[in-house]
């Protein structure tokens, strides 16, 4: 019915035009060629995006395929020897190609939590006026210079944690620990205590239980508390720095695009779950995320990508020693990354003879941007299966 | 009469100077060779080009390219960091070229540490231990029981280069735990903010942030570079087919110069001069 009516009104009004503008053949030729051209603009200025990122593949792929012609795969992937100006060169890129993704993990675990937790609470805790004052504030973070943070990070918290490291690290565990630990005693002692049926009983338990497991609690927070303290931290310019500076990089860029997500999940959902009886709590965690978690993931994605490409930080803030630390998980020795490499050895040296140590910086350049290429495919895909499945396709 | 002559005479000599200008402003400067030298070959290039006119190209291909280029008569200047070896002199003269020795500038390089440090000198063996990763405490060289932590310069810096020719010797390759710093400043800054690191930087750079220890028992001045007493110095050349002429010997001789020791001292080099 509907349908028959719209086509009825479209008819209409092709009808009531055709009898009011009267339009000569040459007349609507020129209007076609103009319209043609002005689309052909603006694909063409369109598809130059695509064209550029092309190029770029195209030129790094260029100069990348001699360093393998060169040396072969294996010393490259293999070796943590970087030695590129010795006699004779070693181009062994294991440890650098390490040190990128343990600051890429590090600052994930920091950001990914944070900047999650963070647009939740924007999205459905906050109210409204208080949401449209911090937002902005947030991706205020995203307009701060690189290396203004690479300054800060070398010149202010590198020597911050020379000096007061422990007390720092202490001091974050047990503010980020504390609330968590105690949430989840509460949740347990409930969980625990919700089979007993007799009140008196239940009531006496659920306090001993609850007790119990919060000294338990406070004596994990002590210990580990009292370990972070004990640290020295050396040299400041070490993974944990880059780690933390990438990850408030990398904040405004989840929180922004997570939120948007949130908030695209609309009022009916929330307000159907509500009616259901669920709680804010089951409403958040049963409904709003799974059906924002395309977008939210989408927002992981684009955040650890921007740790991962960051190169003025780590270049400044990172120590830059082409090494594995021992052990593999320890962050507060310093590393090198990929992109601060690229950054450091892409001096004026070598590049006129066209050597391997030229061509291992695109060697390099190329592995990135597969690895960025390949994680956005990854992510398009499950953005666009995620949607299949919400829409119930 | 005679006083017109004299003019006359004058004018004639001045345009005879300003045709030689001309015809040696249409020529130009090529340089190659060391990288370490090229910053001094390049503000001067700039310096030569703003005053004469005439055009210096440098390319930094190493110092070992540079003497193969004289050697095939392809550039005029040859940068360079070391001199040049006996089998190098023995190609030039058996091609028709006679190479002249020019020292442009000395490369003193100090060795720093935190203010706080109590070391105050080490000897050339001990830095070379500390590099490769032999010691790693301070206790070893006379120091706090602390571990030490190494700065280094990136691969393509001159100042590297020094440092692993006068200090590490060709084979031994510095620690990977090395950490790695851009520019003097920046490893200057890193040394300052850190109580046990160690760095390596020009001496012109040293100022009272950081402690430069002494190597060898000498203390790192302006004076112990030039009269090579430093171990850790060096002079920079510049080699040339012949005694220089022209246009090449201005240049050489512009380190001699007043703003010739001005640009060098700027650019973090000791004058020799």
């Amino acid at each position: 019915m509907q349908n028959s009516s719209g086509m009825h009104e479209n008819e209409a009004a092709k009808s009531g035009r055709s009898s009011v503008f009267v339009v000569s053949a040459r007349k609507r030729k020129l209007q076609k060629i103009s319209q043609k051209s002005g689309e052909g603009t603006l694909l063409l200025i369109a598809s130059f995006v695509a064209i550029v990122v092309l190029f770029i593949f195209w030129f790094v792929a260029r100069d990348a395929v001699p360093y393998f012609r060169l040396r072969g795969f294996q010393e490259f992937f293999t070796s943590s020897e970087w030695y590129p100006a010795d006699e004779p060169p070693r181009f062994g890129a294991l440890a650098i190609i390490y040190g990128s993704i343990m600051v890429t993990l590090g600052s994930a675990l920091i950001a990914v939590p944070m900047g999650v937790i963070a647009s939740i609470c924007l999205s459905d805790i906050l109210p409204f006026t208080v949401r449209q004052y911090v937002k902005p504030v947030i991706e205020m973070l995203a307009a701060i210079p690189s290396v203004a943070y690479g300054f800060f990070a070398l010149v202010v918290f590198a020597p911050l944690l020379q000096n007061v490291g422990g007390p720092i690290l202490m001091w974050t565990w047990w503010v980020i620990a504390a609330p968590v630990l105690l949430l989840a005693v509460i949740v347990a002692s409930e969980l625990l205590t919700a089979p007993i049926e007799k009140e008196p009983k239940k009531k006496v338990l659920h306090l001993v239980s609850a007790l119990f497991l919060g000294s338990l609690a406070l004596l994990f927070l002590y210990f580990v508390g009292r370990h972070l303290q004990g640290l020295v931290i050396m040299s400041g310019t070490n993974a944990l720095n880059v780690s933390i500076i990438l990850s408030f990089m990398a904040l405004p860029t989840i929180v922004s695009v997570s939120e948007d997500a949130l908030q695209a999940v609309g009022r009916e959902l929330r307000e159907g779950s509500y009616a259901l009886g669920a709680t804010r709590a089951e409403t958040i965690i049963k409904t709003v995320l799974p059906a924002a978690s395309s977008g939210i993931l989408a927002a992981v994605i684009l955040g650890i990508m921007r740790a991962l490409g960051e190169t003025m930080v780590v270049w400044m803030a990172s120590g830059n020693s082409s090494h594995i630390p021992d052990p593999f998980f320890n962050y507060l020795e310093s590393i090198r990354t990929l992109t601060a490499t690229i950054a450091g050895d892409m001096g004026e040296a070598d590049q006129v003879t066209g050597s391997a140590r030229f061509h291992v910086l695109f060697a390099m350049g190329l592995l990135l941007l597969v690895v960025s290429f390949v994680s956005n495919f990854i992510s398009e895909r499950i953005v666009v299966r995620q949607r299949k499945v919400l829409s119930g396709q | 009469m005679k006083m017109f002559r004299k003019i006359m005479f004058g004018v004639a000599v001045m345009s005879l100077m300003a045709v030689g200008n001309a015809s040696a402003a249409g020529n130009k400067i090529v340089m190659d060779g060391s990288t370490t030298v090229g910053p001094i070959a390049k503000a001067f290039a700039s310096y030569f080009k703003k005053t004469t006119g005439v055009d210096v190209t440098v390319s930094e291909s190493g110092s070992g390219n540079g003497a193969k280029s004289l050697i095939n008569k392809s550039c005029d200047i040859a940068n360079m960091s070391r001199p040049m070896k006996d089998n190098e002199e023995a190609a030039a003269k058996s091609n028709g070229v006679n190479p002249v020795e020019n020292i442009v500038a000395l490369d003193g390089m100090a060795m720093i540490v935190h203010p706080g440090n109590r070391v105050n000198n080490l000897s050339r063996k001990q830095i070379r231990d500390i590099y490769s990763g032999l010691v790693t405490n301070w206790s070893a060289v006379g120091g706090p029981n602390a571990p030490i932590v190494m700065i280094q310069r990136e691969s393509n810096s001159g100042t590297q280069d020094s440092f692993k020719e006068l200090v590490m010797g060709k084979e031994l390759p510095i620690s990977k735990r090395a950490e790695t710093q851009a520019s003097n400043g920046a490893v200057k800054s890193r040394v300052a903010s850190t109580p046990t690191a160690i760095g390596f930087i020009g001496l012109g750079f040293v100022d009272a942030s950081v402690k430069a220890v002494d190597v060898d028992g000498i203390e790192a001045t302006v004076q112990s570079v030039k009269s090579g007493k430093y171990p850790i110095s060096r002079p920079l050349f510049m080699y040339t087919n012949g005694q220089p002429t022209g246009n090449v010997k201005l240049f050489i001789d512009l380190p001699k110069s007043d703003e010739g020791k001005k640009i060098i001292s700027e650019i973090g080099f000791v004058n020799k001069y």
